[in-house]
């Protein structure tokens, strides 16, 4: 089923045209990878969906985007707090607060008034469990987040992220600031994931795109240039340019 | 000549330069001490001036000083910290932020006296608070804006962007980002410039001479809207408009000053030290 859809979706950056007549249709419970060059717009894409790109200035869009066939778009500033609590971010460097364990998991919830006190402790429980940490942090709830290794960190974030109960997650380069095995490991959490969420990622990593997601878009100077199933981009790539870059003929 | 030669030359130069900086701190207080030691104690602490003022204590002074500071902070913290939240995470970089911005830098660098004056003015006169507490802790707090300004400015922009990137991808809002994800992790710096600004206020003469302070006041102050005797004042008074006063009163008097001075930037050094230690990200 159609989770994400975008028609004709443009942006600027003041004068800068970083998105190009984007048509997408994303389904749910699957993970797609946004595979391009820098600067191609990836990152500009998937902060669409959660209205990051709203923070920079001179930001412009038209077109529309829908998630659950409600447009996010238009609206006001209470929508996108909400859009926000349904699309959740991951981000390129782990980023926890310097907090406890514990205060990291809770943060959005306590924020939203969206858990009463007496069930933070079952949410965090179950939020680090989903991501493979509670058995590694069950005794350490309260110690500081910024002592944890790289790893453990962005598995917190990721904790974070769906601990606000989110149908979607964007994931931007969450393992580019990782090692090749911690890399591994959060790849096979992905895959646990996606059971339960909508996962968008972009990557600059091909093999990893290849590896983790079902379906894969290629963009290339704010142009969507072809999006399909994974397997069929990597091997039948309709487009040259897909081909060029996947063969690693780009640039 | 030879090139290590050379690099110890400089070296000694450079050395000698940072020494010159530290010595007249050392021998200021050295002689403040050496002079005014034996002239401390509890009596001197905690009891009126006597014979005028010649004897006795200075305790109304001590009190008047700490009064002024804490009803200054109480001015100046929420307003400076309001500021800076505005024109760290609101302002839009444009001609009036700019302004003023402009406004903050030239402000910090008004004399203390044009301050006093303006309070006179000011509070004193225009608003009829007359010559007391209120009126010379507001003047106070106006000449500390900048510092707690600048200061607060400077915690919030140290704490890191992704901080609010975060923040905002968990669907809270500006204010629930500036409250939960920025404020708690600026408050340390933020404390630090309070107290150094605090320190300022309880050196400062000129700020206070024609807003607050009493030559001589047989009671202590029962509301805000007295006058209150400050310690550079009162310092100022005994060196000057008081003949045959023992050196040893002065400098106890300048001791004591000197050690609320000291005390409150050796608590904001400590702060700040502990902030830089526990601060990773």
């Amino acid at each position: 089923m159609s989770k994400i859809i975008a028609k004709d979706l443009n942006l600027w950056y003041g004068a800068f045209h970083a998105l190009k007549h984007i048509h997408l249709d994303f389904d749910e419970r699957r993970i797609t990878a946004i595979i391009g060059p820098s600067g191609c717009g990836k990152s500009t894409l998937l902060r669409v969906f959660n209205r990051m790109n709203d923070l920079v200035e001179g930001v412009r869009m038209k077109g529309e985007v829908l998630i659950d066939d409600k447009s996010i778009l238009d609206g006001g500033f209470n929508d996108l707090v909400k859009l926000r609590k349904k699309v959740g971010m991951v981000f390129q460097r782990p980023n926890p607060f310097p907090l406890s364990v514990y205060e990291n998991v809770i943060f959005g919830l306590k924020v939203h008034h969206l858990a009463k006190k007496n069930d933070f402790d079952a949410i965090v429980q179950e939020s680090l469990e989903s991501v493979l940490l509670w058995n590694d942090l069950k005794d350490k709830l309260r110690k500081n987040a910024l002592g944890l290794s790289l790893e453990q960190k962005q598995r917190l974030c990721i904790a974070r992220t769906i601990a606000v109960k989110p149908d979607i997650v964007l994931m931007d380069e969450p393992c580019s600031a990782l090692d090749p095995q911690a890399t591994l490991k959060i790849e096979e959490l992905m895959q646990r994931l996606k059971k339960e969420y909508t996962i968008v990622i972009v990557t600059h990593n091909m093999q990893q795109a290849a590896r983790v997601s079902d379906d894969t878009g290629f963009m290339l100077l704010g142009e969507l240039i072809e999006f399909g199933k994974t397997v069929e981009i990597f091997t039948a790539p309709k487009d040259k340019r897909t081909e060029d870059y996947i063969t690693g003929r780009y640039g | 000549m030879k090139t290590t030669t050379k690099q110890k030359i400089a070296f000694s130069i450079l050395f000698l330069c940072t020494i010159m900086v530290v010595l007249p701190v050392l021998f200021v207080l050295g002689i403040i001490i050496k002079n005014g030691w034996h002239g401390i104690n509890w009596q001197f602490l905690t009891t009126m001036p006597k014979d005028g003022m010649r004897g006795g204590g200075i305790y109304p002074a001590i009190v008047g000083t700490l009064y002024l500071v804490s009803l200054s902070i109480v001015f100046s913290l929420p307003i400076g910290l309001l500021a800076a939240i505005y024109l760290n995470e609101y302002a839009k970089d444009n001609l009036l932020t700019r302004l003023i911005r402009l406004a903050i830098v030239n402000l910090s660098g008004v004399s203390s006296v044009v301050y006093g004056l303006f309070g006179l003015a000011l509070f004193v006169t225009f608003m009829k608070f007359g010559v007391s507490i209120l009126s010379g802790a507001l003047t106070l707090a106006i000449m500390n804006l900048p510092i707690v300004i600048t200061a607060s400015r400077e915690a919030l922009a140290s704490v890191p962007y992704s901080f609010r990137e975060v923040s905002y991808s968990l669907g809270l809002s500006r204010w629930q980002t500036i409250r939960h994800s920025v404020l708690p992790f600026a408050i340390p710096g933020i404390l630090t410039g309070a107290i150094l600004s605090l320190a300022r206020a309880a050196g400062e003469t000129a700020p206070i001479l024609f807003t607050v302070a009493a030559f001589y006041l047989p009671k202590l102050p029962d509301s805000i809207f007295d006058q209150a005797m400050a310690l550079p004042y009162h310092l100022y008074i005994i060196s000057t408009q008081i003949p045959n006063i023992s050196t040893e009163t002065r400098y106890a008097t300048a001791l004591v000053l000197v050690g609320i001075v000291f005390s409150m930037n050796i608590i904001a050094v400590v702060i700040r030290a502990r902030l830089r230690k526990r601060k990773k990200w």
